[in-house]
């Protein structure tokens, strides 16, 4: 029966040294194929978070969600072209919490980057963009003025024509190059009604121009030559590439599907984040050192499975952080060390139990079974009401800081009732001394029992 | 045993610093932070030397930002402001810069919307976490129902629950008054996380007078039988709160500073709750034993 335990004790020994040996490797190791680095926030990592009120008042109930998801595909297209590596876009839908005035909100997140205020600036801009038909006569009418640049521009504006083609019609724009000539050019791609309204525009207005224009000022004023029948088009012209990049840019932004409004900024710059990371890497060691002496110098030969049974909760809670992932936060990591604490005072509760029975004359066998047997109601309860906070404070928690502190908060409970009690217990029947003798009683007892609190 | 004998002393002790603590919430009042009342932060960093305060605020002037600097590290200030969209914000910047090359550590800004949404979100699951606790400790205890009901079980544990949250609270006004401490969703997080462990470690104790309960099958008196309890868990209750009191101290100290007012909270709160679940929550069930033994009297 010994055996057996000592043979599970080293089992689990042993497959924790792999855990930690491979959340150590995984995470020095960038290159190897295994590498799983911690996921860590935008207060960790530096970064930029952004919340949007997305305006729905004028928009039909049953189509919210369509026109939400409509706005976060324009979001994350525009935000794509910052170059941004890993950005998230998600919508976070109305509940029963949710104000009257913030009912869907779109949050933006912009990993390593910090300072992109224009950038920032842009993704709310609701740039409108439309096609204007300027007819030949006018044009040659125009040229005959002789008017400088500035008039010319006026002129222009006052005898477009509007087409009804607009940025909603378009479903692509693409920066192309020229096969014989090698100059950038602007590719267009309208959806089915642009494509028809397009046809029907161009085939009315071979030889005039067709002025592309963005927030009211023209960009391009390309000359039809020709019916365009499949729904494309190329704008080419004295372009660079970088125009002609910004252009396209501009193309795809297109309008929004419904106005935003920011209503929240966070950002973080790395260095701050690395010193809040160093500084929790710190602590988490040296609240472990602290707590390791403590429990050894309190309670002996159980201190040292207490603290080797920590040091199996903390590797797995390490897995847990990469596999899952979890995204660890200033909070989390907080959360972390608290629950630290916490997976500690189930060992205590056990062993406190222990030295009572063996104070009542049992054996130290029978002091243990009834340690861990006793003890597990209160365990089992006082956990329930952890457990419960921390699911209240995850699923409502008002902050993404709330539910990533929740969220390690409760994995750990979980885990550490694992620990505590498994771990724990085959550690100790496997280490206990086997006879009830002095050295027995010493190793698992403590100096301080005597003490009489009860008078 | 001693904690039964002289239970009014601890009472009143409790008494006092929920007394003092609602006191310096109504002289003083809390201190909301932008996560709550909406608003702006910047904290800047010059890479040679910050820029004398008056000069900096003398130029903010324009923006009409209603701010408040504070000098922060060697070379550095943190700004608080009304809330700015992101135009203010590049013109901020640039002025900002106009005193010298500087980098921006942090920029939070949070709409009045969303701060009141967060405010009442922190309120609400403060409510539903003492809700659920109430109706877990009834379900737990259901099998005892002599001398005390199990429901008034969960009744004292919420007045344990209580003075736990008031205490750090009250400790908040008052730094908030000197200090410029501010209340934000981490501190309602961590006023959380106080009275998760105040129900944790007042469960222990109930637990055990709910197991020496069911082994006296009445031929102890009740105080008798909790004076027990209280013994029997002393060490425990001691042990585990200063185990966690190590870890929050750590991380008080070297944790940084972004979870620093944090593991404050949760350091006042857990001696508040230590000192609750042995002196307060358990004599608690023989002061109500007595109140209903007098009436029965009468």
């Amino acid at each position: 029966m010994i055996l057996k335990t000592r043979i599970i004790a080293v089992f689990i020994l042993i497959a924790s040294l792999l855990i930690g040996y491979f959340n150590y490797y995984s995470e020095v190791n960038m290159d190897s194929s295994i590498a799983k680095p911690f996921k860590l926030g935008l207060d960790l990592n530096g970064g930029t978070h952004l919340v949007y009120r997305a305006d729905l008042s004028k928009i039909d109930k049953s189509e919210v969600n369509d026109s939400m998801n409509a706005l976060r595909d324009v979001i994350e297209k525009r935000v794509n072209i910052f170059g941004v590596s890993e950005p998230i876009v998600q919508i976070e839908h109305s509940n029963i919490f949710s104000s009257k005035g913030a009912e869907e909100k779109l949050i933006v997140e912009l990993p390593g980057v910090t300072n992109i205020d224009e950038a920032i600036k842009s993704i709310g801009e609701t740039p409108f963009l439309d096609f204007r038909i300027l007819t030949s006569e006018d044009m040659t009418a125009l040229e005959a003025k002789n008017l400088s640049d500035e008039e010319r521009t006026a002129e222009i504006k006052n005898l477009l024509k509007d087409t009804g083609i607009t940025g909603r019609m378009l479903s692509k724009a693409q920066l192309i190059f020229n096969q014989t000539t090698n100059e950038p050019a602007v590719s267009l791609v309208f959806n089915k009604e642009g494509k028809d309204l397009f046809a029907k525009v161009t085939k009315e207005n071979i030889g005039n121009i067709i002025g592309i224009f963005l927030d009211d000022q023209p960009i391009s004023l390309p000359v039809v030559r020709d019916q365009i029948l499949d729904g494309k088009a190329e704008i080419t012209g004295s372009f660079d590439v970088k125009t002609a990049q910004e252009l396209v840019r501009n193309l795809n932004y297109g309008a929004l599907p419904v106005p935003i409004e920011l209503i929240s900024t966070q950002s973080v710059g790395a260095s701050l984040g690395h010193n809040a990371v160093n500084g929790g890497i710190k602590a988490g060691i040296l609240s472990i050192i602290v707590i390791a002496i403590f429990l050894i110098i309190w309670y002996r030969l159980p201190g040292i499975v207490a603290v080797i049974s920590l040091g199996v909760y903390t590797a797995i809670m390490l897995l847990l952080f990469k596999l899952i992932p979890v995204t660890l936060t200033a909070a989390g990591i907080a959360g972390f060390i608290l629950s630290i604490g916490m997976a500690v005072d189930a060992n205590i509760l056990i062993f406190e139990r222990m030295k009572e029975e063996l104070r009542r004359g049992r054996g130290i066998w029978d002091a243990m079974h009834e340690g861990f047997a006793r003890a597990w109601l209160s365990i089992r309860d006082s956990n329930t009401s952890s457990i419960i906070t921390g699911a209240i404070l995850y699923f409502f928690g008002s902050t993404s800081i709330v539910t990533g502190f929740a969220l390690v908060f409760l994995i750990g409970v979980i885990v550490s009732m694992f620990t505590a009690i498994t771990a724990s217990r085959i550690f100790l029947y496997a280490l206990a001394p086997k006879d009830t003798n002095r050295m027995g009683r010493f190793l698992v007892s403590n100096g301080f029992t005597r003490i009489n609190i009860n008078k | 045993m001693f904690v039964v004998k002289y239970r009014k002393i601890f009472y009143t002790i409790s008494t006092l610093l929920i007394i003092g603590s609602f006191i310096a919430m109504a002289i003083w009042g809390l201190n909301p932070g932008i996560d709550f009342k909406g608003g702006s932060i910047i904290e800047i960093e010059y890479s040679e030397s910050r820029p004398v305060q008056a000069d900096l605020t003398s130029s903010l002037l324009p923006l009409a930002l209603r701010e408040s600097v504070r000098p922060t590290g060697d070379t550095g200030y943190i700004i608080r402001m009304r809330n700015i969209n992101q135009d203010e914000k590049i013109q901020l910047n640039s002025i900002l810069s106009s005193f010298g090359t500087s980098t921006e550590k942090r920029f939070d800004s949070i709409g009045p919307v969303l701060g009141s949404e967060a405010l009442r979100k922190s309120i609400v699951s403060i409510i539903l976490v003492i809700l659920a606790i109430v109706l877990f400790i009834a379900f737990a205890f259901r099998h005892v129902s002599e001398p005390v009901k199990s429901w008034k079980y969960g009744l004292i544990a919420i007045v344990a629950l209580m003075h736990d949250v008031l205490i750090p609270t009250g400790v908040f006004a008052v730094l908030g008054h000197f200090k410029g401490y501010e209340i934000d969703t981490l501190f309602v997080t961590a006023l959380l996380v106080v009275l998760g462990f105040s129900v944790h470690d007042t469960i222990v104790v109930f637990d055990r007078v709910r197991e020496n309960l069911k082994n006296a099958e009445g031929r102890k008196p009740f105080d008798l039988i909790v004076g027990e309890s209280i013994s029997q868990t002393f060490i425990r209750s001691i042990n585990t709160s200063l185990t966690t009191l190590f870890a929050l101290l750590v991380l008080y100290f070297i944790g940084g500073e972004s979870t620093q007012h944090f593991s404050l909270v949760l350091i006042i709160g857990i001696i508040a709750g230590t000192y609750s679940s042995i002196f307060l929550g358990s004599p608690l069930l023989i002061t109500v034993w007595k109140w209903q033994d007098g009436r029965g009297k009468k």
